[in-house]
């Protein structure tokens, strides 16, 4: 064997080896979610005999009284929110807290840190909740999601605003901008990277949370998305073909996601990591 | 700073995230100290002092989360931090499908927990599961993994690698590029051998990568909840029950005092492991 060809078999070995170990459990999940209950019984590994993806994903929307669709509109209504709300507040924070230097700048930034690393006290936060009347509701669980994804994307605004030359927000005041002007027509527009990657990733991080609204959103009524996944799996335990489907469902809008901006996805997290 | 700019970046702007985070994270943060000491219903509560720490301690229902959370953070971050970064020098050497196999690791990050607890405790079943089914072909009996008190844990942590690995992978791959090719010319005219490349030149040159790896990976082993919840519930008996996953219990159960003294040391384990943590990897930091 040339030494080219050897090459070229080790490479396929990696590839194969990789994509069975990271895809083949997900294209169990894929092959079992269009099987009868019988052929899913046995969790076997094999594509469906007769493929069902149809009757199953209806059977699926359909279950609890439509309590899918009802979670799908949840979960983007608060996804939506959640972003609009973090990218306006992250974004006018994370421009004063680089450029101004003050005691009030710097106590911030080390709250901010706090809540970069703690993890939050649930029970209190419903509390609290409670206390100003936002608990089981879509905006509480919205502004909860703000607080907490706060920290990691203010750290991303505030370390491309650093790159924006200041001499810019010197020359537009100069010319008598006011500073909320200055941020919303020059500032802002420049953050566009950021605020790509802050949508993107913050996306696929609200619509698959599972913790804070089992804390802070119970009820039928309020279910999200990946709560939906979660009474499925005690509901369906003798009917694994609809539970797959429902993973299935659940997979795609990640997937698409992924598909059309996988470059924002990594920026964004290497951008925190390694320069943060 | 002069008072003109001081105009020019008003901290009003500081208002609007500055009222959500303080109400919603720091203010239940710091309820949290004193609610921990005390017997609680959200209505009313009575001062007990340290009673609910030492309940914590002493019982072995809770206390063995402590151990199991340790055991938990360890595994997946140590894990992490190897498997991640062997890949990620595999993945930027002159492999002709780099780029794809990157983001095949990628992506089980973006699917959500619950899923994945789902689709590995039906892979994971004793006798009919793929995993145990593809060992017998080899004439081995694999074990009851997530049922057998010695493996769930163990189990429930390999899944986490498998799911979280990809993070690790694109940090340590933003590292490993950031390195200046110089430094590697440099290397190849003195004929240093691929081991002494990774050893004295890619793992140092990469550390601000590592050391971002190691504490992302450890504290978020030790908040680890949904995994866990999704694929044991905390069982067999309470042998991968986790600091978070007691508290959501004392939860339900609706002991809140106990519960959120439960964050509270969860809050205490992340002081103490994570920052003198931070303070050792960044001593070792090395100037590009």
């Amino acid at each position: 064997m040339t030494k080219s060809l050897r090459r070229i078999v080790l490479e396929l070995v990696i590839a194969a080896a990789t994509v069975a170990i990271f895809i083949g459990p997900l294209l169990f999940a894929a092959f079992s979610a269009g099987m009868t209950a019988t052929e899913a019984a046995n969790l076997g590994f094999r594509l469906p005999k007769n493929p069902q993806y149809l009757a199953n994903l209806a059977a699926v929307v359909k279950a609890s009284n439509y309590m899918m669709l009802r979670a799908f509109g949840n979960s983007v209504v608060i996804t939506v929110f959640t972003l609009l709300v973090l990218v306006v507040v992250a974004s006018l924070a994370g421009f004063v807290l680089e450029r101004r230097r003050c005691r009030t700048v710097s106590v911030a930034r080390f709250l901010i840190l706090i809540g970069l690393m703690l993890p939050p006290s649930v029970i209190t936060t419903i509390w609290v909740m409670k206390a100003i009347g936002i608990y089981k509701s879509l905006a509480g669980l919205v502004l909860v999601e703000v607080a907490l994804g706060f920290p990691y994307t203010v750290i991303l605004y505030r370390a491309f605003v650093a790159t924006i030359p200041r001499e810019l927000d010197e020359a537009a005041l100069m010319e008598g901008v006011r500073p909320w002007q200055l941020f919303a027509r020059i500032v802002f527009p420049l953050l566009k990277p950021v605020t790509a990657t802050t949508i993107v990733l913050s996306s696929v991080n609200v619509f698959n949370d599972f913790v804070n609204p089992l804390y802070f959103l119970p009820g039928a009524k309020n279910v999200t998305v990946p709560l939906t996944l979660y009474n499925f799996m005690t509901q369906y335990t003798t009917q694994w073909n609809l539970l797959f489907a429902d993973v299935m469902l659940i997979s795609l809008p990640p997937l698409i996601c992924f598909l059309f901006f996988n470059r924002q996805i990594v920026a964004g997290m290497t951008a925190g990591a390694v320069k943060g | 700073m002069n008072k003109s700019s001081a105009k020019s970046y008003p901290l009003l702007f500081l208002v609007p995230a500055g009222i959500i985070y303080v109400t919603l994270f720091l203010i239940p943060t710091l309820a949290s100290l004193g609610f921990s000491m005390t017997r609680w219903t959200l209505a009313a509560a009575t001062f007990t002092g340290l009673d609910n720490f030492a309940m914590f301690f002493s019982e072995p229902s809770l206390n063995i989360g402590l151990r199991n959370t340790l055991i938990y953070a360890v595994m997946t971050s140590v894990s992490k931090v190897v498997l991640g970064f062997l890949l990620a020098v595999l993945l930027t050497s002159s492999l002709r499908t780099k780029n794809a196999l990157r983001a095949v690791i990628f992506f089980p990050t973006l699917v959500s927990t619950i899923a994945v607890g789902i689709i590995f405790s039906h892979l994971l079943h004793p006798s009919m599961g793929a995993v145990n089914q593809g060992l017998a072909l080899v004439g081995i009996q694999g074990p009851n993994w997530l049922g057998d008190p010695h493996f769930a844990l163990v189990s429930v942590a390999l899944v986490d690698v498998w799911k979280g690995v990809g993070t690790a992978l694109v940090i340590f791959v933003a590292g490993i590029l950031a390195i200046p090719p110089t430094y590697y010319e440099a290397l190849a005219i003195d004929g240093g051998s691929s081991w002494h490349k990774l050893v004295h030149l890619t793992l140092p040159l990469s550390w601000p990568a590592t050391s971002a790896v190691i504490l992302l990976s450890f504290i978020g082993g030790l908040r680890s909840f949904d995994l866990v919840w999704a694929m044991t519930g905390g069982g067999p008996g309470f042998a991968t029950d986790l600091v978070a996953s007691i508290i959501y219990k004392q939860y339900q159960a609706g002991f809140y005092g106990l519960a959120t003294a439960g964050n509270v040391i969860l809050v205490l384990l992340v002081l103490a492991l994570a920052l003198p943590l931070q303070k050792l990897l960044s001593l070792r930091e090395v100037d590009l």
